[in-house]
């Protein structure tokens, strides 16, 4: 049997002051890298909710992103009837969409931030399932009216039911607020795509997207193969959801690189804190190491006890980490979105998979910063450390 | 019967043969060792005795597998243990020797019952079993009651007395104490030396003991002398306190 655990939770215990430097320092990494991950986690979380899978979204070929896209009336019209697009009682779902930024001041910090402002069908909430209206009514086609995302109305000034707001040479009346469900939409401002394309004096008839709802999922295949091969077309189809993911991949690598850049710099600091705790644990307990392995105990017991040791703090701080991380779940935050060059608000979300990561993190941390001095320990001639006072 | 002349026959319990050890030192060579013989048999009580820095810890430390001479070797119980792997002479210590040290060594975090526990934890005995062999060696050193205390609330003596009952719990083939009283009173020492003396002729202990007290030597069947690296039987019990 091996030395008892017992040993090493009673003398962390009876020397906890020498193992609070390890444990803030593998706390403090563990809580960036879990924060880091979950803002990227978040991000990715509110862009993917954004989209369905029973919407197809249209844009020309090789556009990437709507802001290099251009469709025009006569194609819209084209993607009406193809086969799999839904009908509603007002005709075949599909919303011809038009986008631009407008700046408006963030309520925290007073600052102008680019939100993104859609042009949309009336029709579009008969489109979009997971967009409800919870405050005021639709705009009227043809009135230069908003409705804005719940987000949008709390983080800017004036975009409040009742409020006018300027942009892009119009006066806007915001009619309304909508619920997208935490999606990316929440943090824009809708009105009708063909007074957007009238107020920002771009050509009439000419949309940058447009986004159909599918008879169901599965009639997605049918719908892409038909529209990418009719010759009088030239787009690209995505599922909606997709779209939105793929929007999502550059800002959550990034998030994810430089989460885990700090996390490592920090880590490696933190491995310091632990090899110092380890090796002056070791140290002052030379004589009772000596005396285990006179008794006996062989050098793996002893290296095997230093490393539960430092698995023990490193536990401690994984934990620590974890918890003091964890208020900031659902906490709401903005960033650009780069994609869209707009601000888009998201919440940290802080998942069970991020807490085992955080901890398996914080384990590998005890491991390399426990290793070198539980190695000490047990290559230590005995007849030596017995000597020491 | 001790022996220090080499001739012992190869039914002893312990037997030393051409034991040297020599340590290096700033580029020099300290021989503290020399062809040193010594012969225990089965119950023997051994006193070593010798001026500081003379080489009997370090001898000890040979006995008892815990450092591996340069020259020579040492066979206990028909095991050569002189050329032993490190980790079969972990076990082997285990398994035949009992440690008493100067300054006790208990392990300040575990309480007297744990202590005592640990060199059973390297037997196969199941819990209720080791609970039972920790009651008994504990009742022997007279700290039955002291189970549940941390060395910290013990006396030096009562703390002496554990390591005792840790050092005899396994049963081990002998037992190795290195100035047992060194650090006690007299009062102390004279209970811990009374303690040892019954392990031997109650329970049949084999006991080899380092101690620079002549009063503390006298109890033993037999005092040798550590000189220039060899040991000496001691002539008269008088002369022996002259010389210390
Ligand atoms: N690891 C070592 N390296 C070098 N020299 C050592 C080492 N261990 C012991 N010595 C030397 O060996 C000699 C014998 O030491 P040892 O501890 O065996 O003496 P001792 O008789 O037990 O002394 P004391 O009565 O003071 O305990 C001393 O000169 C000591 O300095
Ligand atoms: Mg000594």
């Amino acid at each position: 049997m091996a030395i008892p655990v017992i040993y090493n939770l009673r003398s962390v215990k009876a020397r906890w002051t020498s193992a609070v430097v390890a444990v803030l320092g593998i706390a403090g990494t563990v809580g960036v890298f879990v924060a880091m991950l979950s803002l990227a986690r978040g991000f990715r979380a509110t862009l993917v909710s954004s989209g369905s899978a029973d919407n197809a979204i249209v844009m020309r070929g090789g556009a990437t992103t709507e802001m290099m896209s251009f469709i025009t009336v006569e194609s819209v019209k084209i993607l009406q009837d193809a086969p799999g697009v839904a009908h509603g009682d007002s005709g075949p779902l599909i919303t011809s969409e038009a986008v631009a930024v407008a700046p408006f001041p963030l309520k925290s910090t007073g600052t102008d931030a680019n939100v993104q402002v859609r042009g949309v069908s009336a029709n579009v909430l008969t489109i979009r399932k997971n967009v409800k209206l919870i405050q005021g009514r639709m705009f009227q086609p043809g009135l230069t009216e908003l409705v804005v995302g719940k987000n949008a109305s709390s983080s800017y000034a004036g975009l409040t039911v009742g409020n006018t707001v300027d942009f892009g040479g119009g006066h806007w009346h915001v009619v309304g607020v909508f619920d997208a469900g935490g999606s990316a939409f929440d943090s824009e401002v809708w009105c009708d795509a063909r007074v957007l394309d009238d107020v920002y004096k771009r050509p009439p008839n000419l949309f940058q997207s447009a986004t159909v709802h599918l008879d169901s999922a599965n009639s997605y295949q049918q719908f892409k193969d038909n529209v990418t091969s009719d010759p009088r077309l030239n787009v690209d189809v995505s599922r909606e959801v997709d779209y939105y993911a793929k929007q999502s991949t550059a800002m959550t690598r990034l998030i994810t690189i430089l989460g885990g850049l700090v996390a490592f710099v920090m880590g490696i600091g933190a491995v310091f804190g632990a090899l110092n705790t380890m090796y002056s644990a070791v140290a002052e307990r030379g004589r009772e190491i000596a005396t285990m392995r006179a008794l006996g105990f062989g050098g793996p017991s002893v290296v095997v006890s230093f490393l539960i040791e430092a698995f023990l703090i490193s536990f401690i701080g994984g934990a620590l980490g974890c918890l003091a991380v964890l208020p900031l779940n659902g906490l709401t935050t903005g960033a650009m979105n780069w994609q869209t060059f707009s601000h888009l608000a998201f919440a940290f979300r802080i998942t069970p998979g991020l807490l085992i990561g955080g901890m398996i993190f914080s384990l590998i941390m005890g491991f390399v910063g426990g290793l070198p001095p539980a190695m000490r320990a047990a290559w230590r001639p005995v007849a030596v450390a017995l000597r020491e006072l | 019967m001790v022996r220090v002349d080499g001739n012992g026959t190869s039914q002893s319990l312990i037997q030393v043969r051409n034991l040297g050890k020599t340590y290096r030192r700033g580029g020099e060579d300290i021989h503290v060792l020399q062809e040193l013989n010594l012969d225990v048999d089965k119950g023997d009580f051994v006193a070593f005795m010798g001026p500081s820095g003379s080489g009997k810890t370090t001898l000890l430390n040979l006995l008892g597998g815990l450092d591996v001479p340069t020259r020579g070797t040492v066979t206990v119980a028909g095991d050569e243990i002189t050329h032993m792997s490190a980790g079969k002479l972990t076990a082997w210590r285990a398994r035949h020797v009992g440690f008493i040290f100067q300054m006790y060594n208990l392990i300040p975090v575990l309480t007297a019952f744990q202590n005592v526990e640990l060199p059973l934890l390297l037997t196969s005995l199941s819990k209720a079993e080791r609970r039972k062999h920790v009651e008994t060696a504990l009742a022997v050193v007279g700290l039955g009651e002291r189970m549940n205390h941390y060395p910290r609330q013990l006396s030096g003596g009562q703390e002496q007395r554990v390591a005792i009952a840790r050092a005899i719990v396994a049963d081990p083939t002998f037992l190795l104490c290195d100035e047992p009283t060194g650090d006690l009173d007299r009062k102390s020492a004279d209970e811990i030396m009374e303690l040892i003396t019954r392990l031997v002729r109650e329970y049949g202990k084999t006991v080899l003991m380092v101690t620079h007290d002549p009063v503390v030597a006298r109890r033993a069947d037999i005092t040798l002398h550590l000189e220039k690296g060899v040991l000496v039987e001691a002539r008269e019990p008088h002369s022996i306190a002259a010389e210390v």
